[in-house]
């Protein structure tokens, strides 16, 4: 048996090597040239360059319409949720898979979708002034990248919560009507607590893509509003400094980093995110 | 005569078009322990359920100590269930999970620290205060859900199949455990299973259910030794059912070979159904036999022999600790006493229905 | 209270729905204004066929979609069968390396793999936006076919060695089959992230290839084209009607499987 088990081993070879050149390396030269400059040599200027006041302060705005839209995301998904889970109508999961078609569906078609309704002259507008009610102004503006944020990533946060409260036994929640609780405290104490681990898997796969886009604010900030990840694409893209656009990099991974690990502490079944 | 304490009466309960239970009466005294036995499907636990307030009947009043509780919910019904698969908050510990009914009641904190050290004594579980639902085994998750209902001093305990998961040692020692603590607890026991060993070894009454209908209602001997129809009879234990004529009073003929019985009243000239226990099977030389027939298996099952008897083409199955040959040819006695006559169905559904109360 | 459920779900609906909605509309609009309804038409389908490089994206696309999943199916999976052989410890560091790519944001992922590619100087083009799509395939592919091996009775594997079988064929005959669902819903997954993507491939990508996101993304930038309406809901309709014909042979399988036992 030991030469199939040889072989067996074997099969994963390919990946490893594919793992440790396409995943591994890329990862340490991000880390090579975020420490060094053009010459070659070891600097910490491209990470300490987050402290220059436009690179604060576009991670400071990543940071807070992140938050936001996060936050937002999990207020709409919650209720909703709860909605779909607890009623026990089978039809509900056909439900939650019509809420899930639009995140197939190209997302940057969708966030597109948000320019063509948002705009001056765009869809909205042009209705309230045919009903003369005053027009909106969210185009360009933090508030319309929180809803370009929000409609791209509110499906990844239904999904997880959506699969936390329908696994909860619907005997649990007999059994704490049963030792005397209202619906209430049935929430508080048994279902919201049951419900973390989804709602902590939702926020770690909302805020991280939000904290990074660069898209969104392109199409609805009119570029005149740039996030972090907009500072770093035109590094690459347009001054071809790679060691700035590395160094800001390693500091968009710090918060990576502590993601995944509040993702992982709280993974207790080890089932992962979906 | 002990005091009245639920009554169903006229419960009936559909889900969708299949109906479960139909115009069902049922009284529940107090310091009782019942046991609601059937095959799956015969409406046991959905009865269960109603009583606890978890689902509501279609028709019909559920009433304890007098008082109409049909429409009242869960929380507020001075009884707590035992759930099939534990239902234990798995975020919860275990001195958690037992406290929760009494944080809901803004019970002290010495009061309820004292039962809770109470109530895992009670289950044998002392020191389990801090461990986590999920490191435990089966009959130690059982026992944490037993001590969580018990805590709150509820008049009825309601436990739906809740050895179902265990294996069969652990299963006997929880029955004892349960008889114990009914003793000890001194309140009414709702029990509802479709093991009729658990039913005989710990009720003090059985309710024998089958498609919704109440079968027959006893205790664990008289649900024995008294079968009051085919159903029970069959479910009940392991029996020789047989078809038979009510000659007169106290003659049946089975086959057309004529044996005394102790029962009336069941007239002249009768289709009826017979049950006779295998243990009161006698086997004796054919000569003494009422009957005689030839052996066509033995099997040895430790606490006795069964064998299996051809009698002219009727299987009769005999307990005994002494084992015949196969082949042998022997003849059969039954103790007129023994013979438990029963009323034939007039037809399929009065078979079904067995007697209303 | 029912009633206000109902309201809920469906204000959320509407949400979802509306842009989707309403590029629809658009783009049976003969007027390029956003606010102004200037008669029905198809001329923008018609266009939407004749753009060479619209289409040309789209071949790419599809291309870079079927050959990426297909590629990351047969290493992913040789991974999870190699991977059961492994003592828990080896395991944990390859699933931990595995998740990577899905926990990392698009944007480092696709700056690390454009900086390798320039590094070693690898003319971007298909082939590297491939290599790229390929990587942050398999971690799916994985995803979904491990814990199908978790459910996998063992003893099947057994039983068929017992019955004669060579590993290979036995592997073949009992294993495969009972992975397929994990293995299906992976290439799925690895052939919907590879055709949604535009931020990797935006790194990685040369100017001569144009995949679908990265079309939009320069026409958008430039201006309104309602050919893009039309191709929005071209995709749409497709990826709807992909979904509910994929829900409703898992209906039907789950069905059979229920009526059998």
């Amino acid at each position: 048996m030991s030469k199939t088990s040889k072989h067996t081993a074997m099969l994963g070879l390919p990946y490893y090597a594919w793992a440790i050149v396409f995943i591994i390396v890329p990862l340490f030269m991000v880390v090579y040239y975020g420490l060094t400059d053009k010459t070659g040599a070891f600097t910490l200027a491209n990470i300490m360059a987050i402290a220059h006041p436009a690179h604060s302060k576009a991670l400071w705005t990543s940071l807070v319409l992140s938050l936001e839209s996060t936050a937002v995301c999990l207020l709409l998904a919650y209720p909703l949720c709860m909605i779909l889970a607890r009623s026990g109508k089978s039809s509900n999961s056909f439900l939650v898979l019509f809420l899930i078609v639009p995140m197939w569906m190209n997302f940057l078609l969708r966030t597109y979708a948000w320019q063509s309704i948002l705009e001056k002259t765009g869809i909205i507008n042009t209705f309230l002034t045919a009903l003369h009610l005053p027009t909106q102004h969210l185009i360009n503006t933090k508030g319309g990248i929180i809803l370009g944020m929000v409609y791209d990533f509110l499906p990844f946060m239904i999904l997880p919560i959506y699969n936390a409260l329908a696994k909860i036994d619907k005997n649990v929640i007999h059994a704490a009507h049963d030792l005397g609780a209202n619906d209430l405290q049935t929430f508080l104490r048994i279902i919201l607590p049951l419900s973390m681990p989804g709602v902590i898997s939702g926020i770690t796969m909302v805020f991280i893509p939000g904290m990074t886009t660069f898209v969104i604010s392109s199409l609805l900030g009119g570029g005149k509003i740039l996030l972090i990840g907009n500072v770093i694409e035109q590094e690459f893209t347009l001054a071809y400094d790679w060691n700035m656009g590395s160094g800001l990099s390693l500091v968009l991974l710090v918060f990576i980093i502590i993601n995944i690990v509040i993702q992982m502490l709280t993974d207790k079944d080890g089932e992962g995110v979906m | 005569m002990k005091d009245e304490l639920i009554t169903l009466r006229s419960v009936s309960k559909s889900f969708g078009d299949k109906l479960i239970l139909d115009d069902l009466n049922l009284t529940i005294h107090e310091n009782e322990f019942v046991t609601l036995l059937g095959p799956s499907g015969c409406g046991k636990s959905t009865t269960l359920r109603i009583i606890g307030g978890f689902e509501s009947p279609d028709s019909g009043s559920v009433f304890f100590e007098g008082r109409d509780i049909t429409n009242l919910p869960p929380n507020k019904r001075q009884l707590n269930m035992v759930f099939q698969n534990y239902a234990l908050f798995t975020h919860m510990s275990v001195a958690e999970n037992i406290a929760f009914g009494l944080k809901i009641g803004k019970k002290p904190k010495d009061y309820i620290e004292d039962k809770i050290r109470y109530a895992l004594r009670l289950v044998n579980l002392e020191g389990y205060e801090r461990r986590s639902p999920s490191t435990l085994s089966g009959g130690q998750q059982q026992r944490i859900a037993i001590a969580r209902a018990i805590v709150n001093e509820p008049k009825v305990l309601l436990l739906d199949e809740p050895l179902g998961a265990l294996d069969l040692k652990l299963r006997q020692d929880m029955q004892y455990e349960l008889i114990r603590l009914k003793n000890e607890l001194g309140i009414t026991f709702i029990y509802v299973t479709h093991d009729q060993q658990e039913a005989l070894t710990m009720s003090d009454k059985i309710v024998v259910m089958n498609q919704g209908y109440i079968q027959q209602e006893g205790t664990p001997e008289q649900i024995y030794n008294e079968p009051e129809n085919a159903f029970v009879a069959d479910f009940i234990g392991d029996s020789n059912l047989f078809p038979a004529v009510m000659v007169r009073d106290r003659l049946v003929a089975i086959d057309d070979n004529p044996f005394e019985c102790v029962d009336e009243g069941f007239g002249v000239n009768r289709p009826v159904d017979i049950v006779i226990r295998p243990e009161d099977v006698e086997i004796v030389p054919p000569a003494r036999g009422t009957v005689t027939g030839v052996v066509t298996d033995v099997i040895f099952k430790g606490v006795h022999y069964e064998m299996c008897i051809d009698v002219k083409g009727r299987e009769w199955v005999c307990h005994s600790t002494v084992a015949h040959a196969v082949d042998e040819e022997v003849g059969i006695k039954v103790d007129p006493f023994n013979i438990q006559v029963m009323k034939k169905p007039e037809s399929e559904d009065e078979e079904a229905a067995g007697i209303n109360e | 209270m029912k009633a206000l459920k109902r309201f809920y779900v469906g204000l959320i609906f509407v949400f979802m729905y509306s842009p989707i909605v309403l590029l629809f509309i658009q783009s049976f609009n003969q007027s390029k204004s956003r606010g102004h309804w200037g008669g029905f038409t198809l001329q923008w389908y018609a266009q939407l066929l004749d753009d060479e490089s619209i289409l040309e994206a789209l071949r790419n696309s599809i291309l870079l979609a079927v050959l990426s999943a297909a590629i990351a199916v047969v290493l992913g999976t040789a991974a999870c069968v190699a991977m059961q052989k492994m003592k828990a410890k080896n395991r944990a560091v390859v699933m931990g390396i595995t998740n990577i790519p899905m926990l990392n944001a698009d944007i480092v992922t696709g700056v690390a793999l454009m900086l390798l590619f320039l590094t070693i100087r690898i003319e971007r083009g298909f082939g590297t936006v491939l290599l790229a799509h390929i990587t942050f395939n398999i971690p799916y592919v994985i995803l979904n076919v491990m814990p199908r091996f978790r459910e996998l009775n063992p003893h099947i594997y057994e039983a068929a060695l017992d019955l004669g079988a060579t590993p290979v064929y036995a592997f073949f005959k009992t294993v495969l089959p009972e992975i397929m669902p994990g293995v299906g819903s992976g290439a799925l997954m690895a052939f919907t992230m590879s055709l949604d993507d535009f931020i990797i491939t935006h790194f990685t990508t040369g100017s001569g290839t144009q995949t679908l996101s990265t079309k939009i993304y320069s026409e958008v930038k430039m201006g309104i084209k309602p050919e893009i309406y039309a191709l929005s809901s071209v995709i749409f309709v497709t990826v709807l009607v992909l979904l509910i014909l994929v829900n409703r042979v898992q209906y039907r399988l789950d069905r059979q499987r229920l009526e059998a036992e």
